[in-house]
């Protein structure tokens, strides 16, 4: 069928533009028995009373970047959200705020990629909406997306839970993600180009709540302000304090190399597909055994311990054996990096 | 990664500060002059491993704080009263505060100020926007200074028209014997830059030793670079020497790199230059010479001082000349952090108090 090269105006106005934008790009590519009757909602039913509800907002630039793109990081991002507090994720919804003049191959190849990361992840996008704005009023393309996933059983994942001597592991390398976003925003070229992590880990918390039910007190995604800052609001909720050791953080030689090249610190970068967890010390082993053989855990790493003492406070040792405080993001500016 | 884990082990860093705590007898005083070696020796805890006799005193080594009050409201007012003008700018200015605003505030309100990674940034943006002007805020000790005189003359040889730059530049050794000179502090001996050495030469800090007898020794940035520097000052300082030392000798000569002197001198030369807490210092800034005047952009424009008011309660400027730690200032953590920034060294990511406030020591 015969569509427009670009993005119109027109293509947000509800009328018959927006009807064949819908039918012809979304639908077709989100198809599912759910959003196939396009009324205003879907409609459904889940086996579980306990739910998890998420929303987030993509405005990462560029909208291609190596390893990914908006569409991908869209969905995989609020997978993520959910996959954290436990839940099985199961529909999302899809919000496009797209820019007049946008290409309609780049929107069509970040519809088609949202459709094939939703499918690889066995949810689907059930309900959307499309709004146009006037060219110069957006930036190509924002996505949100929310979710809903289904809890099963009736445990807690919370950053309350933590007690000294709990283990806290990262399910791989740091700063994947920012790193790949700056470098190949600002062009800068390297030897072997670092690659966006962006992943779906449902699967990866499936597998590590089956390996320790009950042995797992919290999960979080460090997306923007990294492991840091993660690693903060853990302590601050948990009233106690985590020691992490800098030595035993995985982190890739090419993003260490960007990192002194560009004056950033791993601990502060964004990542789209790695979790941290503090895990109860009798589970470490099943759930790092759990997370090794799974393709997205196989580099995850024990990288310290709950502390009594120092109350709400991250103290690092660093690479030379002294210690200092590890602080929130602050100052920083890396702007829409997600 | 090559060449940099070898100067993070473990094992060196720690043997290097138990030989320290074994020679150091003597109270003294130890001025590190450059913010990234400030940083350096928060982020991987140093001070923890040194001896209570050694006292690290952090000197005026951040090209953004020390520029002056009045530099920083002159290049907003500028920002204010043109917008036509593109300006170029490095990231760490964006968040100066200024009197009234700061180059981050005017961006929102509508000036088009872009940050660049290198002068050459500067020279890309001019070169696609040959219709309108564009100039760049250069501030920087002499690691920079080769860089924006390169990017002059490469200007010149693409005939290009509407690059200008603002230069605040300051010179290293002037501010040194200007801190020796006022008798406010006692410094026993200088860490001195890495990389501003790589293009002075060690042979700069002569005067220093001869003049001062203060010894100084030229570290590398890395942790056991810093501290194997700090390691032989204070073996100098034990055994009474008062020489010039250079630890960072994989980069650093005592002649410098000729060639980075050459260019800087082909199209700067020295001028006074007002310092952030120090005042005006003689022969401690660079001006652009007159045949590269159309390239100065207080030729091509007219750039009115602006004034001359530190923020109110701000002790940036005795942070600088190394008289208070960060902690003592009491708007320290406070209601100066890197969120709301009052003074410049909570700004900069080489400013003195951002570092204390970044890498807090374990109480």
């Amino acid at each position: 069928m015969k569509e427009h090269k670009t993005i119109l105006l027109a293509h947000g106005s509800g009328g018959s533009y927006s009807r064949r934008l819908v039918e012809e790009v979304f639908a077709k590519a989100f198809s599912n028995p759910l959003l196939a009757p396009l009324n205003d909602q879907a409609v459904f039913s889940l086996p579980s009373k306990r739910l998890a509800f998420t929303t987030d907002s993509y405005v990462v630039n560029p909208i291609f970047f190596p390893g990914g793109d908006i569409g991908k990081l869209s969905v995989c991002g609020t997978i993520n959200d959910l996959a954290v507090g436990g839940a099985e994720p199961v529909y999302l919804s899809a919000s496009f705020i797209i820019e007049e003049g946008m290409g309609m191959d780049e929107l069509i190849r970040i519809v088609l990629s949202m459709s094939k990361t939703a499918k690889d992840a066995g949810v689907s996008i059930v309900t959307g909406d499309t709004k146009v704005v006037e060219r110069g009023k957006g930036d190509k393309v924002f996505i949100n997306t929310a979710g809903i996933g289904v809890l099963n059983g009736d445990q807690e994942l919370t950053p309350a839970n933590i007690r000294p001597g709990d283990a806290v592991v990262v399910s791989g390398t740091m700063g994947d993600h920012g790193i790949a976003i700056l470098t190949h925003r600002e062009g800068i070229q390297m030897e072997a180009p670092v690659e966006s992590d962006c992943a779906a880990l449902h699967t990866l918390t499936r597998a590590m709540l089956a390996a320790a039910p009950s042995g797992i007190k919290a999960m979080r995604d460090p997306t923007r302000g990294g492991l840091a800052t993660v690693l903060n609001e853990f302590a601050a909720s948990a009233g106690c304090s985590i020691s992490i050791r800098e030595d035993d953080i995985p982190v890739r030689e090419a993003v260490k190399g960007a990192c002194e090249i560009l004056g950033f610190d791993p601990l502060y970068l964004a990542n789209e597909g790695k979790l941290v967890a503090v895990v109860e010390a009798g589970s470490v082993d099943a759930v790092m055994k759990a997370m090794r053989s799974h393709p997205l855990g196989k580099d995850a790493a024990v990288i310290g311990v709950a502390e009594a003492g120092h109350k709400g406070k991250v103290l690092l040792e660093t690479s030379i054996g002294n210690r200092r405080i590890l602080d929130m993001l602050s100052g920083e500016q890396l702007p829409r990096i997600c | 990664m090559k060449y940099i884990d070898e100067f993070r082990r473990r094992a060196e860093a720690q043997g290097l500060l138990r030989k320290i705590r074994e020679i150091s007898k003597k109270e003294v005083s130890i001025m590190e002059i450059c913010g990234t070696h400030t940083h350096s020796i928060s982020k991987y805890g140093i001070r923890e491993g040194l001896p209570s006799n050694i006292r690290l005193i952090s000197g005026p080594g951040c090209p953004v704080c020390v520029t002056s009050a009045a530099d920083v409201n002159r290049i907003i007012d500028f920002s204010r009263s043109r917008r036509d003008v593109i300006i170029a700018t490095f990231g760490d200015m964006m968040k100066v505060p200024g009197s009234a605003s700061s180059l981050q505030e005017e961006k929102a309100n509508g000036a088009d100020i872009r940050v660049v990674y290198s002068p050459l940034g500067a020279l890309d943006i001019a070169r696609k926007n040959t219709g309108r002007e564009v100039v760049l805020f250069a501030v920087g000790f002499e690691t920079t200074v080769p860089t924006v005189a390169a990017t002059i003359l490469a200007a010149q040889k693409d005939g290009l028209k509407n690059l200008s730059v603002l230069s605040l530049h300051k010179l290293t050794p002037p501010a040194m014997k200007a801190l020796m000179d006022s008798g406010e502090i006692k410094i026993d001996g200088f860490i001195c830059p890495g990389h501003v050495t790589a293009v002075i030469g060690a042979g700069a800090y002569s005067f220093l030793a001869t003049d001062y007898g203060a010894p100084c020794v030229v570290a590398g940035f890395e942790p056991v670079d810093a501290i194997m520097g700090i390691y032989m000052l204070v073996r100098q300082l034990e055994e009474g020497r008062k020489d010039i030392e250079i630890e960072y000798d994989r980069v650093v000569t005592w002649e410098g790199n000729r060639k980075a002197q050459e260019v800087i001198n082909t199209v700067f030369e020295p001028s006074d230059s007002l310092w952030r807490g120090i005042g005006n210092i003689p022969g401690s800034g660079l001006r652009i010479r007159d045949e590269f005047s159309g390239f100065d952009a207080t030729a091509r424009f007219s750039i009115p001082p602006g004034v001359d008011a530190e923020p109110k309660g701000c002790r940036c400027g005795e942070v600088l000349k190394g008289l208070i730690t960060p902690e003592a200032c009491p708007l320290f953590a406070k209601a100066c952090n890197p969120e709301f920034p009052i003074g410049p060294c909570m700004v900069s990511s080489e400013g003195t108090c951002a570092a204390f406030y970044k890498y807090r020591k374990v109480a």
